[in-house]
């Protein structure tokens, strides 16, 4: 049991505000003109070398494809979003929901926590093909492949924090005559939040990794098929720019997700975790 | 192990042996007695064994001893947080025989041990909501421990805003918030510097007798002990047992001027000269 790690959570929240110091506007600025410069040096390195678009297309060609193949591209980002949160909304309810059991219970943790951990060593391409196979429909099989990797940190934080709490404090209600129900409630749960929210971080970036790997060994088309799909079809077809605007939707969906946890983290803690306060000095 | 920690017990030297009323009426019935408390943890140590102590109605009593001598773990028995392995504690009656109904103890630990993620208001509010009492009738209650510890501006911060002290007095709110017929403190203020420490003691006696409320508390400190006791428990260690017992017979609250009298000195004196033979008594280098 004790062989998992917990994420760290502290670690986690930190990294976030570790950029204390520095003006709001430059905090905006500096990342914008990076990424400028980014933009220019490829486009300038394709018109001076004079690189065919099929194997490096310039910035225009990615913006081209994405406004004129927005029909097909939109459609599948809504896919691959569909697949991301509602297996992130599962692994959420469920890595809870059996974290509070397990905290309720030696035996039941002893029955389960090998099983959470056996399917979350095994590398899900590994056992995506099986699930193909069994699963009703592509899009349930895609869904289940998600859950299973975003449901372990969430998971696994859940228990950590559960029974991080202050022995004193135990004792505390232990005296008042708190019932197990009351104890939870007021006391664990609270306890458990900061780790909690550093497992929904990670789980969140972890969703939509598994969403993409799972369609990348589903390889289907179809009506539902997602980004992952695109990815190859425009890879065969060596339609490279419709690849690259394919690539920059899935960055950004990563990076408004993990903007969004990390938002609902801040706006839970701000109050009276260390992680979501500045240091006073 | 030692035997016969009862007998250890006969033989202390107590000025009241009897341990009847002091001073001033202030310490009446008995409120809890242990008999031949013994303490045997899983890993084999004994904590305590053969501990005879009464606690009676509306006095201070300070345990003292050295480090490992089991105070911590006598409190925990007479909070009902941890089992003795022998002898028995006893309730009076009119606590309601065997069982202290759960708001007749407050407990204030060496930490402050607030939650914090809960404001100021909703730490003390803690017991009672516990015993299922909204925030709005708690209200009075929560707001009146909180001005006895001189805090009732501070109900809408949270702990990490607070002083050390501050964070203390909280504690000791939540545990006065139910109005307790007795208070057991574990070193509640050893963490803190000695002029906090010394306003703390002043205002802890001084809401002692306000509200009338026993308190048992464990120290380290022969000053603190002299200064806050109506009666002084010096315990030895390995195995855990009573030593001596010192009364301390100035009334009630004291201040300044008590500090400066004979009494005081006299009782640091016996006191300290106890806890050296409790040292001694223990005799090895677990110290
Ligand atoms: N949960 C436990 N398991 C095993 N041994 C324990 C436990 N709690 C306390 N002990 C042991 O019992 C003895 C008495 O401990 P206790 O905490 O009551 O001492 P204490 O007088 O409060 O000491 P201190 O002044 O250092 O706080 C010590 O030897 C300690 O190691
Ligand atoms: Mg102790």
């Amino acid at each position: 049991m004790a062989a998992t790690a917990p994420h760290d959570a502290a670690d986690e929240a930190t990294a976030v505000h570790a950029a204390g110091g520095v003006s709001r506007t430059m905090r905006i600025l500096v990342p914008v003109i990076m990424l400028a410069l980014v933009v220019i040096a490829w486009w300038g390195i394709v018109i001076a070398y004079q690189i065919p678009r099929y194997i490096l297309p310039s910035p225009a060609d990615v913006a081209v494809a994405m406004v004129t193949d927005w029909p097909i591209l939109g459609r599948s980002l809504l896919n691959t979003l569909w697949t991301t949160f509602a297996a992130l909304a599962l692994a959420l309810t469920g890595g809870v929901a059996l974290a509070i059991l397990m905290a309720q219970s030696k035996w039941i943790e002893l029955a389960l926590y090998p099983y959470a951990v056996i399917l979350q060593v095994t590398p899900i391409v590994a056992i995506a093909p099986l699930i193909l196979i069994y699963a009703p429909s592509t899009e349930f099989a895609l869904l289940l492949c998600a859950w299973i990797v975003a449901f372990f940190p969430v998971l696994s934080n859940t228990t950590a924090g559960l029974k991080s709490v202050d022995h004193n404090l135990l004792d505390l209600f232990q005296l008042y005559g708190a019932s197990r129900w009351r104890t939870l409630w007021y006391l664990q749960i609270p306890a458990a939040l900061p780790f909690f929210l550093a497992g929904l971080k990670i789980a969140g970036g972890l969703a939509l990794i598994a969403a993409v790997v799972a369609e990348f060994a589903a390889g289907s088309a179809g009506a539902g098929s997602g980004l992952a799909f695109r990815l190859l079809e425009s890879q065969y077809r060596l339609n490279i720019p419709r690849l690259f605007a394919a690539l920059i939707l899935l960055s950004l969906t990563g990076v408004v997700i993990f903007a969004m946890t990390s938002l609902v983290s801040h706006l839970l803690l701000r109050r009276w975790h260390e992680s979501a306060l500045p240091r006073d000095r | 192990m030692r035997p016969g920690g009862a007998q250890a017990a006969a033989l202390a030297s107590s000025p009241s042996a009897a341990g009847e009323t002091p001073a001033d009426g202030r310490a009446g019935a008995p409120i809890v007695r242990l008999a031949g408390v013994g303490k045997r943890f899983a890993n084999g140590v004994t904590a305590l064994a053969g501990l005879d102590l009464t606690v009676r109605q509306g006095e201070f009593l300070s345990l003292l001893g050295p480090s490992g001598c089991g105070k911590s773990t006598a409190l925990r028995i007479i909070a009902g947080l941890a089992d003795p392995s022998s002898g028995t504690v006893e309730w009076s009656r009119d606590t309601g025989g065997g069982v202290p109904g759960a708001h007749d103890i407050g407990f204030v630990f060496q930490e402050p041990t607030l939650m914090p993620w809960a404001t100021v208001f909703a730490n003390v509010w803690l017991p009672l909501r516990l015993k299922g009492v909204s925030r709005h009738s708690a209200r009075d209650d929560v707001m009146g421990a909180l001005a006895l510890v001189g805090l009732d501006r501070f109900a809408d911060a949270y702990p990490r805003e607070l002083s050390g002290g501050m964070k203390m007095r909280v504690s000791i709110a939540r545990a006065l918030v139910t109005r307790p017929r007795i208070l057991l403190m574990d070193e509640p203020f050893a963490a803190l510097d000695e002029i906090t420490r010394q306003r703390l003691n002043d205002d802890l006696l001084a809401i002692k007798v306000r509200l009338g409320t026993t308190v048992v508390f464990v120290t380290h400190s022969v000053f603190e002990s002299a200064y806050l006791s109506t009666r002084i428990v010096v315990m030895a260690a390995r195995p855990g047992r009573l030593l001596e017992t010192i009364d301390v017979t100035a009334p009630l609250p004291r201040g300044q001027d008590f500090r400066m009298s004979a009494l005081y000195h006299e009782a640091c004196e016996e006191t300290s000269r106890a806890l050296q033979a409790a040292i001694v008594t223990a005799g090895d280098s677990h110290l």
